[in-house]
């Protein structure tokens, strides 16, 4: 009897304490960033739409990378699935539309729709439903370290086409720099050569082109000349010693360093080269250069194009109101001026990017604002059945175990069994 | 007539211990190891990426891409080179410290805790603390070689050397396992028979040859039985070393079916690797319990 009482007495005080009569939402909020500064502002972020949305919980959930991606097709088919997830858009996303699990809120966000950038809303829409919001853009470039690249009187600057960078990787190897470094543990890092030269080569039209399966799909012209280009450049041995062991952090604390001259990275490595260097200061920004990726001559590509990542929130099936209205304010202006006043991404939200306050990012920005056809990474974009296929297949080429062929058939294969 | 009714009773008696022991285990065993098996060899004939429910049905597909695929026969050679390296080299050393270790002497004890001491270690941590010790720049490794003036090379970068790395390893981290079964083993040992064939004036060596050893022969074969089923489930060693790279050569059966399986939501495919897994590791149980270990 006693415990009776005080349960009710208990529940009593929680309906009081929740303010009278109004329900209690929760808002279960999954994502998988650790950078504690930026955690810091995602965080304010959330308490601030608490306080403006009374009754509104939102809980932050965390899985690591890897184990996210393991683990998010079961979690998705629960009851107790989170509301909002996070994204790279691409093919995992296709599947998820495909199965069901999430929500077209295309209906409430029609108001800030005009002010997002349309490429990146794209990568979120399918056949007029719109699945989610993006919040942040990346590219892939090189980053140099200008001292090394002054030893072998090589100037970044002048690098524009893909025969200045083999020119390049002859002089910092004549004068005894290791012209590259790559992550080839992880894999992707090398898959950026790859597809970044396919862009380059062949443009929109011959990936799209390969998506429909025509003029011979990934075993087409352009890929098996992106793995011919690519080979010209594996045959030189730029990449540091023992690269295919190295994991990406470690090969970005290699170039922080100062151990080699180039690395073809995101552009968010601008920070992690400085946190993962061994005096966790690494390259300062007067010695630090960025280059777009090599033109071909005769490329149908622009050399506008560009290679990178598109991140967003989706909204999943049966989450509450109260769910899109935060992810709408996640994007909104003013919080997307305050993550890019720390520098931590390239907005997606127009007049945003005012608020980055140093040249490198800016230049980013920029680049990403000029571009027609921003690629998402293949091995998002095709889905992780194709796309880690990508991967694996072009670190062989890296390491000399397969042709450009059996890239380009491999991927071309891997392609046919998923679609 | 008296004896057949406490046969009956003692007959009830057993069918009571059956009735109230038995369905608790059975529905566990059914929930947790029964229905997962029979669910991965029904996804095993599926083309499905986890998504809804499995619809594409491609029958034997699945398996036959697995034996098509270099990396499955990569990863049967590394578990088999696991095996024969804990069979040639491990259990040899194990036991010869065990019969060195099992005597009593000053520091027995605390070698044996040394000894032990790779095995209690969490296998991820153990990775994570060689992958920096072979790395070719900053590692133990690397300064060995640069104290006699060498390049050091990076082992878990190359397809040649990776493998060797993480048989390195094993061997490191397993022995002491292996040795510490045979000292219990042999220190319950009856120690009049090893006197009696000294006073019969058998050498040392004669003792250990004829008289310990033959003794171990039900150690020595569960010890074998262990590093075959550990050898078959070798995998968060794999993972933070190589990740079974590169070019799949240090891929396991299990990082095999993480890598081409679980990462790329290949649920159907990844069923079959399990399945193929399964039969393995189930006609090895049985047949080893079978043939070599039915006295037990």
């Amino acid at each position: 009897m006693n415990a009776l009482i005080r349960s009710l007495l208990a529940a009593a005080s929680l309906a009081l304490s929740a303010g009278g009569a109004m329900a209690q939402t929760t808002v279960k909020w999954l994502h998988l960033e650790v950078n504690p500064n930026q955690l810091k502002i995602w965080e304010e972020v959330a308490r601030s739409f608490e306080a403006a949305h009374p009754g509104t919980k939102i809980e932050m959930q965390f899985l690591e990378n890897e184990s996210y991606k393991a683990k998010l097709p079961t979690l998705l088919q629960s009851n107790d699935r989170p509301h909002i997830i996070y994204s790279w858009a691409g093919g995992v996303l296709k599947a998820q539309i495909e199965a069901g699990v999430l929500q077209d809120v295309a209906g409430s966000i029609k108001d800030i729709a005009p002010e997002i950038s349309p490429a990146a809303l794209a990568a979120f829409t399918q056949d007029g439903k719109v699945y989610g919001l993006p919040f942040a853009q990346s590219q892939v470039g090189f980053l140099y370290n200008k001292d090394l690249m002054a030893k072998a009187n090589v100037d970044g600057t002048k690098i524009k086409t893909w025969d200045d960078l083999l020119a390049a990787v002859k002089a910092l190897k004549a004068a005894g720099v290791t012209p590259l470094t790559v992550g080839g543990g992880d894999k992707w890092p090398l898959h950026f050569y790859w597809t970044h030269l396919a862009v380059r080569i062949g443009g929109k039209a011959a990936f799209q082109a390969a998506l429909r399966g025509e003029s011979g799909g990934f075993e087409g012209e352009t890929f098996q000349k992106a793995g011919d280009l690519m080979k010209q450049l594996v045959d030189l041995q730029p990449f540091q010693n023992g690269f295919l062991g190295f994991k990406n952090p470690q090969s970005t604390g290699y170039f922080g360093d100062g151990k080699a001259a180039m690395t073809l990275v995101i552009s968010t490595v601008y920070h992690q080269q400085k946190a993962l260097a061994a005096d966790k200061v690494g390259i300062p920004d007067d010695k630090l250069g960025w280059f777009d990726f090599p033109t071909i001559p005769g490329g149908k590509g622009e050399a506008a194009d560009t290679l990178g990542g598109i991140n967003g929130w989706l909204v999943t099936r049966g989450a509450p109101k109260e769910a899109v209205e935060f992810v709408k304010f996640f994007v909104s202006k003013d919080v997307q001026s305050r993550l890019a006043a720390g520098n931590f991404l390239v907005p997606v939200v127009k007049g945003a990017d005012a608020a980055i306050n140093n040249a490198f990012m800016r230049n980013i920005a920029q680049n990403l604002a000029r571009s027609n056809y921003h690629q998402n990474f293949y091995d998002q974009d095709l889905g992780p059945s194709v796309g880690r296929v990508v991967n694996d297949a072009t670190a062989e080429l890296a390491g000399g175990s397969m042709t450009p062929r059996q890239v380009s058939k491999a991927v071309q294969d891997a392609w046919k069994q998923g679609n | 007539m008296l004896a057949s009714t406490t046969a009956r009773q003692r007959g009830a008696g057993r069918m009571t211990a059956v009735i109230l022991f038995l369905p608790p285990a059975l529905l566990l065993f059914t929930l947790f190891v029964v229905m997962p098996v029979v669910e991965a060899a029904w996804y095993g004939g599926y083309n499905w990426n986890g998504f809804g429910s499995p619809k594409n049905w491609v029958g034997f597909d699945n398996y036959r891409m697995v034996f098509e695929t270099r990396a499955f026969g990569l990863a049967l050679r590394n578990n088999l080179l696991v095996i024969v390296v804990s069979l040639a080299i491990q259990l040899p050393l194990a036991l010869a410290l065990a019969l060195i270790l099992a005597e009593k002497f000053r520091g027995a004890v605390a070698l044996r805790m040394l000894f032990f001491l790779p095995y209690v270690l969490a296998e991820v941590a153990t990775g994570l603390i060689f992958s920096f010790v072979y790395d070719g720049d900053y590692g133990l490794l690397a300064s060995i070689y640069r104290f006699f003036g060498a390049e050091a090379p990076h082992l878990l970068a190359s397809t040649q050397t990776s493998m060797l790395a993480i048989l390195i390893v094993v061997v490191w981290k397993y022995f002491g396992f292996h040795m510490m079964l045979f000292i219990a083993a042999l220190q319950g040992q009856d120690r009049n028979l090893i006197e009696a064939s000294r006073i019969d004036g058998a050498s040392r060596w004669q003792t250990i040859r004829f008289v310990s050893i033959p003794l171990l022969y039900p150690t020595i074969r569960l010890s074998i039985f262990f590093a075959v089923v550990g050898s078959l489930q070798l995998f968060d060693l794999v993972m933070p070393l190589t990740r079974g790279g590169p070019a799949d050569s240090s891929q396991t059966m299990v990082s095999f079916l993480y890598s081409h399986g679980v990462t790329r939501m290949r649920v159907g495919y990844g069923s079959a690797i399990g399945v193929i897994l399964f039969v393995i590791c189930a006609t090895f149980a049985i047949t080893y319990k079978r043939w070599f270990m039915r006295d037990e």
